[in-house]
């Protein structure tokens, strides 16, 4: 790889590193996994004057359940969350994305964090964390902010990130009663980005109704999607098929794919239909379970 | 153990004996030479696909530090070296002068003291562009009003770049006039790339001292390239040595000169140091040699009762901005005509016509022997339709109109001789190995059943054509395609073998020591395969085409039984026997009749250069170049069956069993990686590759990223099995193997998807078959 050239600086503690970014601001670029960064390096489409090395920041990758939730480092590798008992527990749908996600070298290395700050609009974390209600944990060198996922993502690439800030921790507020979640994703081959990927997240109350109903959509828009007309049609409603086939119509109509060499818009929406229709009956399932 | 297994010749699944090197982490590639004072070039490419070059201005690049050398298009017409040939005898610019004809096109290269620097200034040089509009559609491409790609060529007027016919027109015209029933089937076989996992690239060294060039070079002809380099360099040919050390995949991609080659030699004879360019990974997928993109309009003439009469298409190849196909030069649409495939038909007739695009050239047969695999490709899903338009079970149409083993050699409609051939064994194997009646239930079950999941059952039967070939009909620039091996018996009874073909994984090292082993009787362990070292090695045309077993492997067989000869004078001497009264078994010649009065090879070795007999030349080692008497024709067939989700359109292969022939198998488990290998590259192309061109002619599939190759997860479980049906007219009945999968599979899969929606009308879907498509198709078919 011949990238062009950049400073490189790996510091040892977040602070060091907000203070690096508030210095250089755009100029800077964090580098945590590297699965995105240092590809566009090697195209030269990206050409940082600083490189941000977080990997040597300890305890930044931790996952742990407090406070009713799910609290997850953003340095924590896709593989780690593939294989966290207590992210199978408390988020599925969390767990059910992972392994999707591009191949095992990137699952060894990416990051969640990386992934969400990267915002590409086909990345699969955005969904899941729009599904199941996570806050993001954002901190600069003046402070910390959270920022609920449904309102991080601003478009193609962009965030609610200003260049002096981090992304340091989600937080997904874990279930109250019988629960399910579950991703899927259509791919052209494993390793590939999303043709389209459908994250559900479903919350049962004590009648075995539809308490809270979540979902995001994986690249059917210039940034991760939330499915708002078919959540608000599910709230309270009896999970029937009925009920999961008009959620997929409503998801299908309220997303705005683009006709590309992975498939035509009409054919996104159709699939969106059909996953989320599949995805919700697989949330349940799952939640009857529970 | 008997003595036939200790030798372990044709028919051992010998371990292959590169692999120790490889698994080591050992293996040298271009990449892994590095001289003393070596030098690095980068290439500039064009981003646009249709522009006037106005000005370049390199003079930031050469000022910035570490910088060697900049060299223009224009530096090199002063060498008369902004131009050259290309394997099918148009030209090709090595550096672009006058206007940028595709994406990616070569416009200037910098050499410096390190890649990186070398990248950095790439990005220093301003080329002053005005851009053209680009044509990317073939068709466009022919229409008179379309803007002319080479207007610097002389009398050429418009965007063709050939013409080219095959087989009888009349009597095909006539056969379908006649016909009760006609099937047509339009379908573009998209363009793929080989993506070999080593790139092109080369090391050039010239001697400023002694003027000799030594090439190091990504290379699967390099006797042919030496030859080339002399006839466009002007470089005396004795003063030129191409060395093509281990090469990671070639599949085609590395048959051609690339410009690389061209600039990185003529910028180290001009700085006087060795210069390295190795391409990246995108500047491969864009610039050098793709593959098939041929647009086909089949039609079949056939009884009602299933008789097929004739075979008639019009066939429209995309080769981008140069004709730099790799192929015979009697062949514009290379073997194309052999679209009869496996089937008895009276007539058959072949219109080609090319198309100059604003496209990477290079038209390669990528592991294909000429464009044989879109052939196979179309016959086999004509079949596959016809059979649906006549009711009748695919296997059944197929089984009704196979050439039969009686017919061989069969002369077929557009003159090919076919060899030897068993088609109805191969298939009925194939179909019980699959449980074909018991697929074709389920899949009525299923149907009946109206759920998401729907199954499909593809049958090919693919007839090839390799071996490359008789000189009197085959050429590459001239270059007749015979092939060569040299043998030396050293006196205590070891071996070197050197031939003119080149490895890019095969195996050669291992194959061809165990033709040695079963005609001399030295185990393969003891004999080394020499290839890749033109200074090293006898001429040859190289190894694409599956033509080393056709060609080099038969020069083997037949060098080393000219020494088995020598030898028999030489154990006549030893035995104090008269040379009649010997007869050879295995490894050593024997008194007939005292068969514990022998002498073995090594013992023979060591005499010939010890104690040869009175009047008879020391030594025990030969050459001979061998002209094939025809091609060879390996078939075979596969079944595939595959799930069709209705809800997305995914599908995903659950049988694939592949019957091969190829004859003769020197190795079987080689074989058998070529063909799991072939199945693998076959499922790639029907179900993911693609290098595409938005209307502004910029690639679209210029990393991995976007250029889907199969991974392990993908790749389909392949249950393969083998009938031999042994060439006549090869030494030791063998046929090639190398390409057989690739050609033949594709039309498997593709077959499979479209049987799995065939009773809801679709009739095709064309590659690479993405679960958008099928999606796409079951929409039109009003599902």
């Amino acid at each position: 790889m011949y990238p062009p050239p950049f400073d490189y600086q790996a510091p040892d503690s977040l602070e060091e590193a907000l203070a690096i970014l508030a210095e250089h601001g755009y100029e800077a670029k964090a580098l945590a996994g590297g699965q995105s960064l240092i590809p566009l390096l090697k195209l030269r489409f990206a050409a940082p004057a600083v490189l941000v090395d977080l990997g040597r920041i300890p305890g930044l990758d931790g996952v742990e359940a407090a406070d009713g939730e799910l609290r997850i480092g953003a340095l924590a590798r896709h593989n780690q969350l593939a294989a966290s008992p207590l992210v199978a527990e408390r988020c599925p749908a969390a767990s059910a994305a992972a392994p999707q996600i591009a191949d095992p070298l990137v699952r060894n290395l990416g990051t969640l964090g990386g992934s969400l700050a990267h915002a590409d609009p086909a990345g699969d974390w955005g969904s899941v964390m729009i599904a199941c209600g996570a806050q993001l944990v954002l901190a600069s060198a003046g402070g910390r902010r959270t920022v609920p996922a449904t309102e991080f993502f601003r478009g193609v690439f962009d965030t609610a990130l200003e260049p002096t800030e981090l992304l340091t921790e989600v937080r997904i507020p874990s279930p109250r009663g019988p629960a399910g979640g579950t991703y899927l994703k259509l791919e052209r081959k494993v390793g590939d980005f999303a043709t389209v990927g459908v994250a559900v997240s479903l919350e049962l109350d004590g009648a075995g109704r539809i308490a809270r109903a979540g979902i995001g959509l994986t690249a059917v828009g210039p940034q991760n999607l939330r499915a708002a007309a078919a959540e608000e049609a599910l709230a309270g409603a009896e999970p029937t098929a009925e009920a999961f086939a008009e959620a997929g119509r409503l998801a299908a109509g309220g997303c705005e794919p683009a006709s590309d060499v992975r498939g035509s818009a009409e054919y996104k929406r159709h699939v969106v239909e059909v996953y989320v229709r599949r995805g919700l009956a697989r949330a349940l399932e799952i939640a009857r379970r529970s | 153990m008997s003595e036939g297994t200790r030798i372990c010749g044709i028919g051992h699944s010998v371990k292959r004996k590169e692999d120790d090197r490889f698994i080591r982490g050992r293996g040298r590639y271009v990449e892994d030479v590095n001289l003393p004072r070596m030098l690095h070039m980068a290439l500039l490419r064009s981003p646009l696909a249709h522009a006037r070059i106005n000005a370049i201005d390199a003079s930031a690049a050469q000022a910035h530090p570490g910088v060697v050398a900049v060299v223009t298009g224009k530096d090199l017409e002063a060498h008369k070296l902004a131009w050259m040939p290309t394997l099918s005898g148009d030209t090709q610019a090595v550096l672009a002068t006058d206007k940028v004809r595709f994406q990616g096109q070569e416009v200037a290269a910098v050499i410096a003291e390190d890649p990186y620097v070398a990248r950095d200034a790439l990005e220093l040089i301003a080329v002053d562009y005005d851009p053209l509009p680009a044509v990317v559609d073939p068709f466009q491409a022919l229409a008179p009003e379309a803007p002319l790609i080479r207007d610097e060529k002389e009398g050429q007027a418009d965007n063709c770049c050939y013409r080219w016919q095959a087989g009888d027109k009349e009597a095909t015209d006539r056969a379908f006039a006649a016909a009760e029933v006609v099937v047509k089937l339009k379908t573009h076989y998209p363009r793929c790339h080989p993506a070999p996992l080593e790139t092109c690239g080369c090391v050039a060294d010239v001697d400023p001292a002694t003027g000799k060039a030594t090439i190091y070079m990504t290379s699967q002809a390099p006797h042919a390239h030496r030859t080339l380099f002399a006839l466009v360099a002007g470089l005396p040919e004795h003063n030129i040595q191409i060395i093509s050390p281990d090469v990671g995949g070639g599949f085609g991609n590395k048959v051609p000169i690339y410009p690389g080659y061209v600039v990185a030699t003529a910028a180290s004879l001009l700085l006087g140091r060795p210069v390295k360019w190795i391409e990246s990974r995108t500047e491969n997928l864009i610039s050098t040699g793709f593959a098939r993109d041929y647009h086909m309009e089949g039609e079949l003439a056939l009884d009602r009762d299933g008789t097929m009469r004739a075979v008639r298409v019009k066939l429209t190849s995309d080769n981008g901005a140069f004709f730099a196909d790799a192929q015979p030069t009697k062949f514009k649409a290379g073997l194309f005509h052999i679209v009869t495939g496996s089937y008895d038909l009276k007539a058959a007739h072949v219109e080609a016509t090319g198309a100059y695009t604003n496209k990477a050239p290079g038209g390669v047969a990528y592991r294909c022997s000429f464009r044989v695999t879109e052939a196979s490709f179309l016959i086999e899903r004509l079949v596959q339709n016809a059979a649906y338009e006549l009711g009748m079970d695919p296997a059944e149409l197929r089984r009704k109109n196979f050439i039969r083993a009686d017919q061989f050699p069969y002369r077929s409609a557009t003159g090919f001789v076919y060899d030897s051939g068993d088609y109805h064994r191969a298939l009925d194997l194939a179909l019980d190995k699959v449980g074909y009646a018991a697929l074709r239930e389920e899949q009525e079950r299923l149907r009946r059943e109206g759920g998401d999941k729907l199954l499909g059952i593809g049958i090919a039967s693919f007839t090839e054509v390799v071996g490359a070939g008789p000189a009197k009909d085959y050429d590459i620039a001239g270059l007749k395609m015979f092939d060569s091996a040299e043998l030396r018996v050293h006196p205590t009874g070891k071996a070197i073998l050197k031939i003119g073909v080149q490895t890019q994984g095969q195996g050669h090292e291992t194959t061809f020591a165990q033709i040695v082993a079963g005609e001399l009787g030295i185990p393969p362990e003891d004999v080394l395969v020499q290839h890749g070292d033109t200074d090293n090695t006898p001429y040859g045309l190289g190894t694409y085409a599956s033509r080393s077993t056709p060609t080099a492997g038969a020069a083997t067989a037949v060098v080393a039984r000219k020494l088995r000869d020598k030898g028999r004078k030489i154990a006549a001497h030893l035995l104090e026997a008269a040379e009649e009264d010997l007869e050879w078994h295995e490894d050593r010649f024997r008194v007939k009749g005292v068969p514990e009065k022998s002498v073995t090879i090594q013992d023979v070795a060591f005499a010939a250069y010890t104690n040869p007999p009175e009047g008879l030349e020391a030594g025990l080692e030969g050459v001979h170049y061998y002209d094939p008497p025809n091609m060879t024709y390996p078939f075979g067939s596969y079944v595939v069956a595959v799930e069709v989700d209705r809800g997305t359109g995914e599908w995903k292969v659950r049988r694939m069993v592949a019957v091969d022939d190829c004859g003769v198998r020197i190795n079987p488990m080689i074989v058998e990686g070529q063909i799991h290998g072939g199945l693998t590259e076959g499922y790639g192309i029907a179900a993911m590759e693609l290098i595409t061109f938005d209307e502004d002619g910029n690639c679209i599939g210029s990393s991995f990223m976007d250029y889907l190759l199969p991974t392990a997860w993908e790749t389909p479980k392949f249950e393969t099995y083998a009938t031999v049906t042994p060439s006549p007219h090869h030494p030791i009945g063998a046929k090639g193997v190398g390409e057989s999968a690739t050609v033949g599979s594709p039309a498997a899969y593709v077959n499979a998807v479209i049987d799995a929606l065939a009773h809801l009308g679709v009739r095709n879907i064309d590659m690479p078959v993405t679960s958008a498509k099928v999606w796409e198709a079951l929409q039109r078919a009003g599902v």
